[in-house]
């Protein structure tokens, strides 16, 4: 079943065109990469998926439904959660508060409190700090968990990776399964191919705001993907 | 013994101070609007419960009961209505707009009321003292609002750290985008949050009408003392708004007993002095 479909999604900022024509469809309960180099618009379409970006009702088709132009609170509460880039914790609220407010849209789900801390169980002894006072890994743990106390249908990741040492990046993958074997919809951004691969099923790449290749991860040849990454 | 009086009247003034303040720090905090009408709001409460006791019969205190509903829907109102459209636009736009609404609100009262000096009458509790040993008496009325300051900070502490819609507050006053893509609908929040400011401003609006005769000119000097506080105490920091109101009011108490025409302005050379030592404020909070 087609979870998420865009159709010719386009997206502006002022005057600049940053998407061109999109189509992507996400399968229920697919994980799917976002690939591309920097300014590609991965991260654009995310936020046009999200609301942060307006776009036509068309555009954006969800569970059935067009949502392009919808504002985020409204998308949220049909099941779209975003975990940002650069993790944007809230400062001045503790490492639980910021996991609580992601339930703030009280869409109910396998996820609460006790299941996030049992997937990051290292957030649970650092519930009570401000968010500030985590590592950049714990961040996003807490940003991922964040995402999921509103129980989405789907996750958007937006460079889990971003700033992490690999060991980290890699302990975060690995909860990426656990949320995905939840039944939990996954589309993943990401600036490092060879991770975004390994955790995707399908992949997307996208150069200067065009599509520019999509195709199963599985055997694919890398060389069809660095022409397509840089648009050779 | 006198100076120690002094000290006291002093120190209850800023309790009222900061009652005018909260409504201020409210919705610079959240909304980061600078709400220039603040001190016309406060003056259009105490009309408000004058209206109320002069058609009811109720006492200024009781009419409580009407003017704190009528100001909050009017807060919620004028946000959703009005003041959410100017947020997107930086800073200048609500400040004009604000001083827009000062404008109206004067001239309207003016028009309504006449520029007579109104008052409300609440009785014996005006004039009510408390004596102690030594010579010391002070007024019960004084002694309410500083209560009454003090247990409006107290509970929107509560608020803000206790509770689901205080924890909405601070995320959307962090990261207004982030919120609204964690699902906080913004513009709803920002309403009741000048809702809720607006029920601390009916507050001090009664208590003001209270201790003093009032007209429609009396608005911008309160903003004046609201802000004095506000930036005294450090942005988004509502006990130092409270600290920010004491120093203020002991400040006045210390220049009139030196001479009585220094009141306002040894009130104005203190909280000069202190943004020239601290320009962020005693106990600044926000990192912006």
């Amino acid at each position: 079943m087609t979870l998420l479909q865009t159709q010719k999604l386009s997206a502006f900022y002022g005057d600049f065109q940053a998407l061109f024509d999109i189509d992507v469809t996400v399968e229920q309960g697919e994980t799917v990469a976002i690939i591309g180099a920097n300014g590609a618009g991965k991260t654009t379409f995310l936020r046009a998926l999200a609301g942060a970006i307006g776009s036509a009702p068309e555009m954006v088709v969800f569970d059935g439904q067009p949502i392009g132009g919808k504002t985020p609170h409204e998308i949220v509460r049909l099941g779209i959660a975003m975990v940002p880039e650069g993790r944007r914790l809230f400062p001045s609220l503790s490492v639980e508060e910021n996991l609580q407010l992601g339930s703030h849209s009280e869409r109910a789900g396998p996820w609460t409190l006790k299941r996030v801390y049992e997937l990051f169980p290292r957030l649970f002894d650092l519930r009570q700090l401000p968010s500030t006072a985590l590592s950049g890994g714990q961040q996003q743990m807490a940003a991922v968990g964040r995402g999921l106390m509103s129980n989405p249908r789907l996750l958007l990741c937006d460079e889990l990776s971003l700033g992490l040492a690999p060991v980290i990046i890699r302990d975060i993958y690995q909860c990426l399964g656990a949320i995905s074997a939840e039944g939990t919809t996954v589309v993943l951004v990401e600036q490092d191919i060879n991770r975004a691969l390994d955790a995707s099923a399908r992949f997307y790449c996208f150069q200067e705001g065009h599509l520019a290749l999509t195709a199963p991860t599985k055997n694919f040849d890398r060389a069809a993907i660095t022409a397509a990454y840089f648009g050779l | 013994m006198d100076w120690i009086n002094i000290l006291i009247q002093g120190a209850l003034l800023g309790g009222f101070y900061a009652l005018f303040a909260i409504g201020l720090s409210m919705s610079f905090g959240i909304m980061r609007l600078v709400n220039i009408a603040h001190g016309d709001l406060i003056v259009l409460s105490a009309y408000v419960a004058f209206v109320v006791t002069q058609n009811t019969g109720l006492d200024p205190f009781s009419s409580l009961i009407i003017v704190v509903p009528v100001m909050f829907v009017l807060g919620y109102a004028l946000q959703r209505g009005l003041l959410n459209q100017t947020l997107s636009g930086g800073l200048l736009p609500p400040l004009l707009v604000t001083f827009g609404i000062s404008i109206i609100i004067q001239n309207g009262l003016l028009q309504g009321f006449g520029a007579y000096d109104h008052r409300l009458q609440e009785g014996a509790i005006e004039t009510a003292s408390l004596r102690f040993p030594g010579g010391l008496s002070v007024g019960v009325f004084p002694l309410v609002v500083f209560a009454v300051a003090v247990l409006a900070i107290a509970s929107l502490q509560l608020l803000f750290y206790r509770t689901r819609l205080g924890r909405a507050f601070r995320a959307v006053s962090d990261d207004a985008d982030t919120a609204e893509l964690m699902g906080i609908d913004n513009r709803k929040l920002y309403a009741l949050a000048l809702g809720i400011a607006m029920v601390f401003t009916a507050l001090a609006g009664v208590l003001f009408g209270i201790r003093t005769i009032f007209a429609p000119s009396a608005g911008p000097i309160r903003l004046i003392l609201a802000f004095e506080a506000v930036i005294i105490g450090g942005l988004g920091n509502m006990w130092g708004t409270l600290v920010g109101g004491i120093v203020l009011g002991l400040a006045q108490a210390v220049g009139a007993a030196l001479d009585p025409t220094w009141q306002i302005l040894a009130g104005h050379l203190a909280f000069l002095a202190i943004l020239i030592v601290r320009p962020s404020g005693l106990f600044p909070r926000t990192r912006d």
